[in-house]
């Protein structure tokens, strides 16, 4: 049996190997990202506000000061253990207003449907969005819905923006860690992104791992009352996990970042999996963490408030930062050896045994 | 999950470590055959702990590493032919072809799919009888009953469109090979725990015995590692060179029979290429006469195509273990995880990219002391 020959045309190599198509590891987070951002996007659009790459943009208007975020969410599957795309893009966009201490005020969403959707899948998800816009008391007050032909789109993708008010007395910002600040995590890492790869490769464990997707408001809400400016960097660890998020602070603030693996806490279902899928929990996405940096005269009061709340009672210190190694990110293993937690070129690409 | 902790635990390591520098009265050379004990030696910084006790060569037993340039640019082309679904593990993807790699013939329109197991490639087959579906069956003998039974399957099931790009190699002829170099500094071996699983210990006995070399079957985990180094120190130290199984949990001296006798029933040895090494005598697996309907090489009537590394990439002297990755001067330069010159920088089992991502900053604070 023969297939056909292999067609020439369709497929020569481009050189040079850094390729000129979009690749899948440009959506991945890492330094792929951190590229096509630059490269493609700041020289067109660079302005001011843009060029802080935070979170959420924050514009002047009226004499206060607007914190404004968009987030386009793609997740497949539409829907999870723990939740679904709607509750994510709900979600994403408010903890994005939150990590940059707004409190969040209104919310947009943009639907892309992809022509053979079923019409129930749609009512539960939108169905979700109401729930959680009435449980965070963030209404969605304009929205947008176009239609693609079948195979244009991967079910449904949602776009939400969202407008808040910043506060002059709570101002975190990624370019803000001080050497001597401690870092914490407001809960255990790595829930959402096995969540979703436990259902796209059929994994079954003894227990289901539920997404972590929550609304970061209260946390930030009750570190804004106890903390203030003494809390200089606040950041959700989603897309790319912990490690890039710190990796993107410690080259903002221009310090390094110590972490101290034994305090990182990994639930031990989501730990199994990342072994068997030789994945690492340090890059696998969160919804529902916030990592912070924090004076270390403050670190008790924050970890009080946090565990005060549902849902950072696991919270933890698990590292610091220091001025040496600036923009590197050092972890002390187990057993006492280091390594670096650097950038993901792309993806993380399972290993093959 | 059991047994994620127990083999990480600080003090027992610690304390195993200090037996190992109490027992070296000088410093040993050994090799760690295989990526996963690499990744996890770089990883944890098990080669500081060690001090001058212990020099570890990171062995050639990298998969990704070692699949020759030939096979990749053969699986490039039948990823970008439109009637073939292209399915691999996922580290393979980011290996360097000649000219692209997987991601990019993926990006440019070819459909190439990551699997963890070649039984899913099957299944993918199986629900789509208009394409062509190719597995890269890559890997050591771990890798092979699982392959060897795809193949197996697919005969009894009659799935006339799948089949397999194969790159198999094994580890006791590459241990004889670094053993006869005349340069060869390694003293005795880690052997490739899960490789044993399947193959047992056996056609380890005579080479211990003629090469004189202690060679330790053993695990991935941290405390495994220290363990297998210390019962190889012991035998050095006490002039011993038998085959010892560390990795007692897992591995029977025989191996596991219906796993060997599906590989030996599906393949044959043959010579084959390793990347950056070269031609290895009887050091490789492909299908049988029988199973040649299953060969992708067969169907698509791929012929040899002529390739040429990078100058540049001494990938070769790293998987020997004659250079240490941060010796060579594109590494961490020219060549990087994202523009990796050479496969030891791609896959996270790679010796270069072990170093890159992991060993960077010890590296710079030795150069510093």
């Amino acid at each position: 049996m023969t297939a056909p020959i292999l067609a020439g045309s369709f497929l020569t190599c481009p050189t040079p190997l850094a390729g000129d198509r979009v690749l899948l590891g440009h959506g991945s987070g890492g330094k792929l990202s951190a590229a096509l951002l630059k490269e493609r996007f700041l020289p067109h659009l660079a302005n001011p506000a843009l060029l802080r790459l935070g979170d959420a943009a924050v514009v002047p208007v009226e004499g206060a000061q607007i914190a404004i975020s968009t987030d386009t969410f793609v997740v497949s599957p539409l829907e999870f253990p723990g939740g679904n795309i709607g509750t994510l893009a709900i979600h994403g966009t408010l903890n994005d207003l939150a990590m940059m201490g707004a409190r969040p005020l209104y919310l947009s969403a943009g639907f892309v449907l992809e022509e053979g959707l079923p019409l129930d899948v749609l009512e539960r998800v939108v169905e979700a969005m109401g729930r959680t816009s009435k449980a965070t008391n963030v209404p969605l007050v304009t929205g947008d819905t176009k239609v693609v032909e079948r195979g244009k789109a991967d079910g449904l993708f949602i776009n939400t923006t969202g407008v808040g008010l910043m506060d002059p007395g709570f101002q975190p910002a990624p370019d803000c860690a001080r050497p001597g600040d401690v870092v914490l995590v407001s809960s255990p890492l790595g829930r959402h992104g096995m969540a979703i790869m436990a259902v796209r490769e059929g994994l079954a464990f003894e227990t289901t791992i539920e997404s972590d997707t929550a609304s970061l408001v209260p946390l930030v809400d009750t570190l804004r009352s106890a903390l203030g400016n003494q809390l200089h960097v606040l950041r959700d660890p989603t897309r790319g996990g912990l490690a890039s998020t710190l990796n993107e602070i410690a080259a903002a603030s221009g310090v390094g970042i110590e972490l101290d693996e034994p305090a990182i806490p990994v639930p031990s279902d989501v730990a199994a999996a990342c072994e068997m899928l030789g994945l690492d929990p340090l890059y696998v996405a969160n919804e529902g963490v916030l990592a912070a940096m924090v004076s270390e005269s403050c670190l008790e009061a924050a970890l009080t408030c946090l565990r005060a709340h549902p849902l950072g009672r696991s919270a933890v210190a698990i590292g610091r930062v220091v001025a040496q190694h600036p923009a590197l990110v050092v972890l002390r293993t187990y057993l006492g050896g280091t390594r670096i937690v650097d950038l993901l070129p792309g993806d993380q690409l399972p290993r093959i045994c | 999950m059991k047994y994620l902790t127990e083999y990480r635990d600080a003090s027992v390591a610690r304390g195993l470590i200090a037996r190992i520098r109490e027992l070296a009265t000088h410093r040993w050379v050994l090799m760690e055959v295989c990526g996963g004990q690499t990744h996890t030696i770089v990883r944890q910084g098990l080669d500081q702990l060690l001090g001058d006790s212990v020099e570890m060569i990171h062995g050639p037993g990298c998969p990704v590493c070692v699949t020759p340039l030939e096979q990749i640019d053969k699986a490039l082309r039948l990823a970008a032919d439109p009637s073939v679904i292209f399915t691999s593990f996922g580290d393979m993807l980011r290996v360097p072809g000649s000219e692209c790699d997987l991601l990019q013939i993926r990006a440019r329109g070819g459909e190439v799919r990551v699997v963890y197991s070649p039984l899913d490639a099957l299944e993918i087959a199986i629900r789509n009888p208009n394409n062509q579906v190719v597995f890269f069956a890559v890997g050591f003998e771990t890798t092979a009953p699982a392959n060897a039974m795809a193949v197996w399957r697919a005969r009894e099931l009659g799935v006339g469109n799948f089949s397999i790009l194969v790159s198999h190699v094994t580890v006791p002829p590459a241990i004889t090979a670094i053993l006869t170099a005349p340069d060869n500094r390694v003293q005795g071996f880690l052997a490739a725990g899960h490789v044993c699983t399947v193959m047992g210990w056996t056609e380890y006995e005579p080479i211990a015995a003629r090469y004189r070399v202690p060679i330790i079957v053993t695990g991935f985990e941290p405390l495994d590692i220290i363990e297998g180094i210390y019962l190889a120190v012991r035998q050095l130290e006490a002039g011993r060179y038998e085959v010892e199984n560390q990795y007692v949990r897992s591995v029977r001296r025989e191996g596991t029979p219906p796993a060997r006798n599906l590989v030996a029933e599906v393949f044959r040895l043959v010579n084959r290429q390793w990347r950056g090494i070269g031609e290895i005598p009887a050091s490789g697996l492909a299908l049988r006469e029988e199973f040649a309907d299953f060969d992708a090489e067969c169907r698509f009537g791929l012929e040899s195509i002529q390739v040429s590394e990078p100058a540049e990439c001494r990938a070769g002297d790293v998987l020997r273990g004659k250079l240490k990755p941060f010796e060579c001067p594109a590494f961490g330069k020219h060549c990087t995880p994202e523009h990796p010159l050479g496969a030891p920088m791609v896959s996270s089992e790679g010796a270069c990219a072990a170093y890159y991502n992991y060993g960077r900053f010890r590296q710079a604070q030795e150069i510093e002391v």
